[in-house]
């Protein structure tokens, strides 16, 4: 090629190439066309609309909204004023107006920002009148949420700014913007807060705003956020509140032919009220730094205890199905079970029943651990290996919903510890381990771990005899009772419901039975069917652990109460279930004095012992 | 001699001077755009950027007249004069010179600035020209390719220190000329090899580009010895020193990059690479330009009606993003008529180049073409992000007064050597 045609070819070349390039970004690529939002020669102005209502079952109003006013300021447009009248009329002083003013100024001269926040109504009214003065002042409306029981923070959780991870995930949100950060205000964020409607509006080169962009074709109204139900008895989460006065734990109640949570209580709580408008974050940061009592912790969900005695009516359920025992089969208890040769080998009981026959029933309400270590045994040693013993009574343990995630709408959850032969080939690699190794599995000691709403759901469980729908917390949205499938579908357990009813009778005699292990929580006109358990805890005094359901025929009510440090299952946790299927079955409760003891029992010593031998511990280490 | 010195119009390629009128009047009306506000009012206010602008375009006039009034002979004689001239003023710099966003590239004359590299574009163009049109001057030949290096070197150099390595890179497209005057091709096959080599380095990084560009060679050497043509056995050193040139080239780049570079050097040419998409960052510019050009769609908003414009979003708008406005306001059929113009334009430069007798107006020609060009390419690259952020303006588009006139001389001095083609000298 002649030089002089290189030259006209290279030039003409390049040209052509700008010119493609000019055709991607101009007509082809959509990332270079603006949208309304992120043009910046278009003000975008948002219209917030109130937040939603919270309800619980019966229609009691939980959450509410408060108006709130903030003296906002745009320190640019700020003209001189008469400062003296001006912090009369905002009861500041002048050294604080000073402060305040020039805060704002640091923060942006043009961008408004919180003068004063939440004024009074009465001095919102009277303001009202005179800001007209104030050049660069103005009021600004907003709702802040108000709960007026003062109850159920846990579940309810809490709104406050959009953090920065969701601002980047999700388009919606811009900063400063309230969502909610927790609980029902969580996990039905957009039900609540409604869609926020969006202004355009056309800005002339000099910046001045001169009317809607584009005659408005993309503006938006908003909608009014949607009211919630949710399955709660407020009255009765508020009763469990007061009964857990001065103790630690949690308690799950619910309706098990529907899995709606009637009650989820972690104690200590707090007033939800606290985590509302101008001291917000200073509450916030004494309830996240009090460690010992741990308020913002929900113990219902994330608590994760050893079961106790409860599980032993798994254990029985499994050993029906798998036909290793009887309803009839008897074993025998001397104080006691040897599992081993040496002398430590011996688990101890307490049963009392000096080797007299045990069948299933008595086992149960008389809660013997001999008679669960024979029948655990049993199951575990119907296969040829150990491993695969274990793996089916694994399984039949997870089909009760322990071991995983429920799988529910609550914003929080573990998935607690059922054992499994994996876990024990990897404990003990050169072991030939068996149902003598992992014989605490059978009174629900040992490796395995629930939390309370597991075993409410496991109590629901029984008292359906066999199926389960999934715990949830939501009712109706605006006030439409909710169609959603994995709520409203029952799931089965591997136990065929024919093995239920002996179990059921078994724990409504450890209430009704004279020598059952709850017989002083005994409710007159209730049939109340139970179990009672005792949680070793090797830093300090043992757990008190109860379930229980009730009517026994077509139950209405399913619970478990966990109260740490609580001694043993009838003390604290036992009368504190019973109280409340009173409760909610009758409406009112017929014995004051357990009530009473409840209220005023403190469970406090225990804890500050706990405390200083754990510190203790650390110590000698 | 001359034999019409009544009419200095005569011969005049009416042509390009016509492309200068529409260049001049484009340019004008979208610094127009650009810098307008609510509060200027005439368009002769001279204490906008419009106004000064207008002075400028009138000045120039004046320049052109005399320009175009001088005997052709008078720029050959005296190109070396101009050359040397220059070169002081660009070293002047250092002691006289007036700092502008870090580089000390300005004389601050009281009620002007002038910026000496625009005009050092005119002087050592001049003095290739005069250079190349002694006899015996062969490309080919190294001694005359080291002084003719030489004379786009010291500039090149000058203004790399200032530092404005942008403009400096013109002086760098001037190979191309020496191209077209015999110097062999070579020089540009490794200058390209060169370029490519530094970009595969940037974007594959070290490691990755030595394995790809042995294997290459290895495989185009197995090639050859498949041919018969090439025999191991003799060529072997030679293939060594390949080998090890590209080599030590390829981690010397990477070295460069990674411990000489600044950051900020580093970071324009991430963006370039599409490494960087940090959009508030250093890639600021060029990615709210690419939203005002985009945000222009087919036809454009209409002058004065580009809203991206006129909140003033891009930075530097006027100057080296001017053609942000032509993009917005004009849309991708005004865009790309104006690449078309300066295309039209610069090949026109290179036809009426190719005329000449002289091989003085020829070089000249060949020179001013490619210095059109390389702006212009270089600019609207950048501007569209093709290119990293390099700031040289965009001929008669840019506002600023020394560029203006550092490219009118330019052409004029071109157009009346052209008019003299005719003559003998
Ligand atoms: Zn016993």
């Amino acid at each position: 090629m002649e030089k002089k045609h290189l030259a006209y070819f290279s030039i003409l070349l390049v040209g052509l190439l700008l010119i493609i390039r000019l055709f991607y970004i101009q007509i082809i690529d959509t990332k270079y066309k603006p949208s309304p939002l992120n043009n910046s020669a278009i003000a975008v102005k948002y219209d917030y609309p109130e937040r939603g209502f919270i309800y619980d079952r019966n229609g009691v109003l939980i959450v509410a909204n408060q108006p709130s006013y903030d003296i906002m300021i745009v320190p640019r447009d700020v003209k001189p004023l008469d400062t003296l009248e001006f912090c009369r009329l905002l009861k500041i002083s002048k050294k604080d107006f000073l402060k305040k003013y020039k805060k704002s100024r640091i923060y942006s001269p043009r961008i408004p920002s919180v003068f004063l926040a939440q004024l009074s109504k009465n001095d919102y009214a009277y303001l009202q009148e005179k800001m007209y003065k104030y050049k660069g002042f103005f009021i600004q409306k907003r709702t802040l949420r108000q709960y007026p029981l003062k109850s159920a923070a846990n579940v309810l959780g809490y709104i406050g700014e959009v953090n920065n991870a969701l601002l980047s995930k999700n388009s919606y949100y811009q900063q400063g913007e309230l969502i909610g950060i927790n609980g029902v205000e969580k996990q039905y964020e957009e039900a609540l807060r409604g869609v926020k409607g969006v202004k355009f509006i056309q800005r002339n080169r000099f910046n001045k705003e001169i009317g809607p962009y584009k005659g408005g074709v993309y503006d938006t109204l908003a909608t009014v956020g949607k009211d919630v139900t949710i399955t709660l008895d407020i009255k009765l989460q508020k009763y469990a509140e007061d009964l857990m006065a001065n103790k630690r734990g949690g308690i799950v109640a619910i309706e098990p032919s529907t899995g709606e949570i009637l009650s989820l209580v972690s104690s200590p709580t707090y007033d939800p009220n606290l985590l509302v408008g101008r001291e917000r974050s200073k509450n916030y940061t004494r309830l996240f730094l009090d460690k010992d009592n741990n308020p913002l912790y929900d113990r219902s969900l994330l608590a994760q205890y050893p079961p106790g005695s409860p599980f032993k009516i798994i254990n029985a359920l499994i050993a029906l199905q798998e036909q290793v025992i009887t309803t009839e089969t008897p074993f025998y208890c001397h104080g006691g079970f040897r599992y081993g040769r040496s002398s430590k080998a011996f688990m101890k009981c307490h049963c009392g029943t000096h080797g007299a026959p045990v069948k299933l029933d008595k086992g149960i309400y008389k809660s013997c651990n001999s008679y669960f270590a024979n029948t655990y045994k049993k199951i575990i040693e119907k296969y040829p290996t150990s491993s695969e013993g274990m793996k089916v009574w694994s399984d039949h343990v997870k089909s009760f919903g322990l071991g995983n995630f429920l799988n529910n709408d609550l914003s929080t959850g573990v998935k607690g510890i059922v054992p499994d032969e994996n876990l024990y080939n990897r404990f003990y690699p050169n072991f030939k381990w068996g149902a003598s190794t992992t014989i605490s599995n059978a009174i629900g000691q040992g490796e395995i771990l629930t939390t309370p709403i597991q075993l409410a759901n496991m109590t629901a469980i029984v008292a359906n005899k066999g199926l389960y729908y999934t715990p949830h917390i939501i009712k109706k949205i605006d006030n439409k009772p909710i169609k959603i499938d994995k709520f409203t579908t029952p799931k089965r357990t591997t136990i065929d419901s024919k093995y239920f009813p002996p179990i059921i009778e078994g724990m409504f005699h450890v209430i009704e039975n004279p020598g059952g292990t709850a017989r002083w929580s005994r409710v007159e006109g209730i049939e109340i069917c139970g179990k009672t358990g005792t949680a070793e805890n090797s830093h300090g005094q043992d757990h008190s652990i109860f379930v229980a359901f009730a009517p026994k025929d077509n139950p209405k009510i399913a619970i478990a109460v966990f109260v740490e440090n609580g001694y043993w299952g009838s003390r604290w946790a036992g009368p504190i279930a019973t109280l409340m299927i009173e409760k909610y079955l009758n409406g009112q409760t017929n014995r004051p004095r357990e009530e009473k003891r409840m209220y005023e029992g403190s469970l406090q010593d225990e804890y500050d012992k706990q405390l200083l031998k754990i510190a203790l511990e650390k110590e000698t280490k | 001699m001359r034999k019409r010195q009544n009419n200095i119009f005569a011969g005049i390629d009416w042509i390009l001077v016509l492309f200068f009128i529409v260049l001049i009047f484009l340019g004008w009306i979208n610094i127009y755009a650009a810098s307008v506000t609510n509060t200027s009012g005439e368009i002769l206010d001279f204490s906008t950027r419009y106004g000064k602008q207008i002075q400028w375009i009138g000045l120039s006039l004046v320049l052109i007249i005399i320009i175009i009034s001088i005997d052709a002979k008078f720029y050959e004689r005296f190109s070396g004069v101009f050359y040397i001239a220059s070169m002081l003023s660009l070293a002047g710099l250092f002691v006289f010179g007036t700092s502008v966003n870090g580089a000390t590239s300005w004389y601050n004359l009281g009620f002007s600035s002038i910026q000496p590299s625009e005009f050092s574009k005119v002087a050592t163009a001049l003095a290739l020209a005069n250079f190349l049109n002694e006899p015996n001057r062969d490309l080919s030949n190294f001694k005359t390719q080291l002084s003719t290096f030489l004379i786009l070197l010291i500039p090149a150099v000058l203004i790399t220190l200032q530092p404005d390595a942008g403009s400096a890179l013109i002086y760098f497209s001037l190979i191309f000329v020496l191209y077209r005057e015999g110097l062999p091709a070579y020089y540009l096959i490794i200058g390209f090899l060169a370029i490519f080599l530094f970009l595969i380095t940037l974007t594959l990084g070290f490691k990755s580009s030595i394995i790809i560009i042995f294997s290459l060679i290895t495989l185009l050497i197995v090639y050859l010895l498949n041919t018969k043509k090439f025999h191991l056995n003799r060529e072997w050193p030679k293939v060594l020193i390949l080998y090890a040139v590209i080599g030590f080239f390829l981690f010397s780049v990477d070295y460069v990059f990674n411990n000489i570079f600044e950051q900020r050097h580093r970071d324009r040419f991430s963006i370039v690479l599409g490494e960087n998409s940090d959009t508030k960052g250093i890639g600021y510019n060029t990615n709210q330009s690419m939203i005002t050009i985009g945000s222009g769609g087919l036809t454009g908003k209409g002058f004065l009606e580009g809203d991206r414009t006129q909140g003033s979003f891009v930075p530097e708008q006027d100057t080296d993003y001017i053609f942000s406005t032509v993009g917005e306001e004009w849309g991708f059929i005004g865009s790309s008529a104006v690449i078309i113009i300066f295309i039209a334009f610069i090949l026109r430069i290179i036809r009426v180049a190719e005329r000449q007798k002289s091989k003085f107006s020829r070089v000249f020609g060949y020179s001013i073409a490619t210095i059109f060009f390389f702006h212009f390419m270089i600019n609207i690259g950048m501007v569209i992000g093709l290119l990293p952020t390099i700031g040289i303006p965009l001929p008669f588009f840019s506002y600023g007064g020394s560029s203006l006139w550092g490219f009118t001389i330019l052409l004029f001095i071109f157009i009346r050597l052209d008019a003299d083609r005719t003559y003998e000298w």
